[in-house]
């Protein structure tokens, strides 16, 4: 296990750092959905995805309707989390961490500080140490994603580019957290301070990434994934499972393509099985050209 | 001790899969993810990682894993099942999806997400018994926990309040925390002593 974990207790105690990445390593090999109603959680737990993503409108809606994008109506939260028996997580604004303390209020088992929604603060995200429930965050690079867990994420998922059912900016910004990975480790001790410094991290959490090979947090992949093959093509880049946003219910038949993205999830290494679950999926989520998207609309660049 | 080290597979269908590999490596077993009836027939014992069991019982029946698996543990392959595992291994679940199936194997009742949500997740010290050298930390996630068991059954585990949480019948065994979080393989090195013996 991770050598920042502070010391057990020995009486019972909650929220403890290993509780909460714990949980995250629960997930692995799972896909994590999108839903907007207590229908489309019951579809989705139906499917097998091993959580739900509470929210609003999905990202592609989002993107759609423009405005200020908050967290969720409560008895919306409510509903979903009465509606299903896996984990609930729910999205609160970066920096907005009373939404966090409302979120974690209603019970919801994960919090994702999301860049899909408009941030509340463009200087500093929420203290995620102070909270019990645990939190996930997105990061474009291992920088990012440092600075978050150093916040106290215990859950990392690459961005991507949500809402636009291209996968693109999920493969860059997933190769680009890898690629920083293996390069540490081949740095021997004296150049990880450098290391630590040009990646704005705290110098601790580079020397476990360098001796780990691997973030001290599980790895999702998010962001454009909207068929069963690009979820195993973030798997086979060594994303530990996915997040499918609105890939599923923007596409003709939810309930059929997100079993799809189960199956190909995991068996991400098998070209037969994902080929069989990609048939007859109906129409995918039709998507948008990233090359296209004005700077002020990508939502990666959010968060920092 | 014998010569050859057992082989343990570990169900990779969903869930925590890595830590119980490196686990079972520490406790020196040759281990190996198992996603196929072709891979389950090949090892001498099988861990029911941590996940989320409904995800895990759904896949093993579409990938044709659920009824070898039954006539396996039938036959008296030696299993071990944390968390979602343990649900995966009861006769018997509470607060399961209706048409959530088990492997089944030990004569229990096993209440699903019994101590809560993630936000009442914990840790605490858990003396088992057969595991030498003190309690092992139990890391408790959204964890089930055992409601009731038949004759058969041994508890090897309970909380302060009486809440049984590891138990043993015969080669299976089951616990509703995951020593795989901790570090400490002493629960894992207890699972392989059980595969050597039955081997």
């Amino acid at each position: 296990m991770s050598t920042t974990l502070p010391s057990t207790p020995e009486s019972p105690e909650t929220g403890t750092a290993r509780v909460k990445r714990g949980m995250a390593e629960q997930l692995k090999g799972g896909v994590i959905m999108d839903v907007v109603t207590p229908e489309q959680a019951k579809i989705a737990e139906d499917a097998g995805a091993v959580a739900v993503m509470a929210l609003e409108r999905v990202p592609a809606d989002i993107r759609k309707d423009g405005g200020v994008a908050r967290m969720s109506d409560p008895d919306m939260i409510e509903g979903i989390i009465d509606a299903v028996s896996i984990p609930v997580m729910a999205k609160s604004r970066i920096g907005h961490f009373v939404e966090a303390q409302v979120l974690q209020s209603l019970g919801v088992d994960y919090i994702d500080e999301s860049e899909v929604l408009t941030p509340a603060d463009e200087v500093n995200h929420s203290d995620k140490w102070s909270f019990t429930t645990p939190f996930v965050c997105g990061a474009t690079n291992l920088g990012e994603a440092l600075r978050r867990i150093a916040e106290g994420a215990a859950m990392i998922r690459s961005k991507g580019e949500a809402g636009t059912g291209n996968v693109v900016e999920a493969v860059r910004h997933l190769r680009q957290i890898k690629n920083e990975i293996a390069r540490l480790r081949g740095y021997d001790n004296h150049e990880l301070y450098a290391a630590a410094k040009e990646l704005r991290a705290p110098y601790e959490l580079v020397k476990e990434v360098a001796e780990l090979g691997k973030l001290p947090v599980v790895l999702f992949s998010a962001g454009g994934v909207a068929t069963p093959a690009d979820a195993a093509l973030m798997r086979q880049l060594g994303a530990e499972g996915v997040f499918v946003g609105s890939g599923i219910f923007k596409s003709g038949d939810p309930a059929k393509r997100a079993a799809a993205i189960v199956k190909a999830t995991t068996f991400y290494d098998d070209p037969k099985i994902i080929a069989d679950a990609s048939r007859n999926l109906g129409e995918a989520m039709v998507g948008i050209n990233c090359d296209t998207l004005p700077e002020a609309e990508r939502y990666a660049n959010r968060g920092w | 001790m014998s010569s050859s080290p057992p082989t343990i597979g570990v169900l990779a269908l969903q869930g925590d899969v890595r830590e119980h590999l490196v686990a079972l490596a520490e406790a020196d077993a040759l281990a190996r993810p198992v996603r196929r009836p072709e891979e389950l027939a090949e090892v001498d014992g099988l861990v029911l990682p941590g996940g989320e069991s409904t995800t895990i019982s759904k896949l093993a029946t579409l990938f044709g894993v659920m009824e070898p698996l039954r006539d396996r543990i039938r036959n008296g392959l030696p299993v071990y099942g944390t968390c979602a595992g343990m649900i995966m291994l009861a006769d018997k679940i509470l607060d399961g999806r209706d048409d959530q199936d088990t492997f089944g194997g030990i004569d229990m009742i096993v209440r699903r997400n019994a101590f809560g949500r993630q936000n009442e997740s914990f840790e605490t010290a858990v003396e088992v018994e057969g595991v030498e050298g003190g309690p092992v930390q139990g890391v408790f996630i959204r964890a089930p926990w055992v409601e009731s068991t038949g004759s058969g059954v041994a508890t090897l585990a309970r909380l302060d309040d009486g809440t049984v949480v590891a138990v043993r019948q015969g080669n299976l065994l089951a616990t509703s925390f995951h020593p795989e979080l901790t570090g400490d393989h002493r629960v894992h090195r207890y699972f392989v002593d059980m595969v050597r013996a039955a081997g």
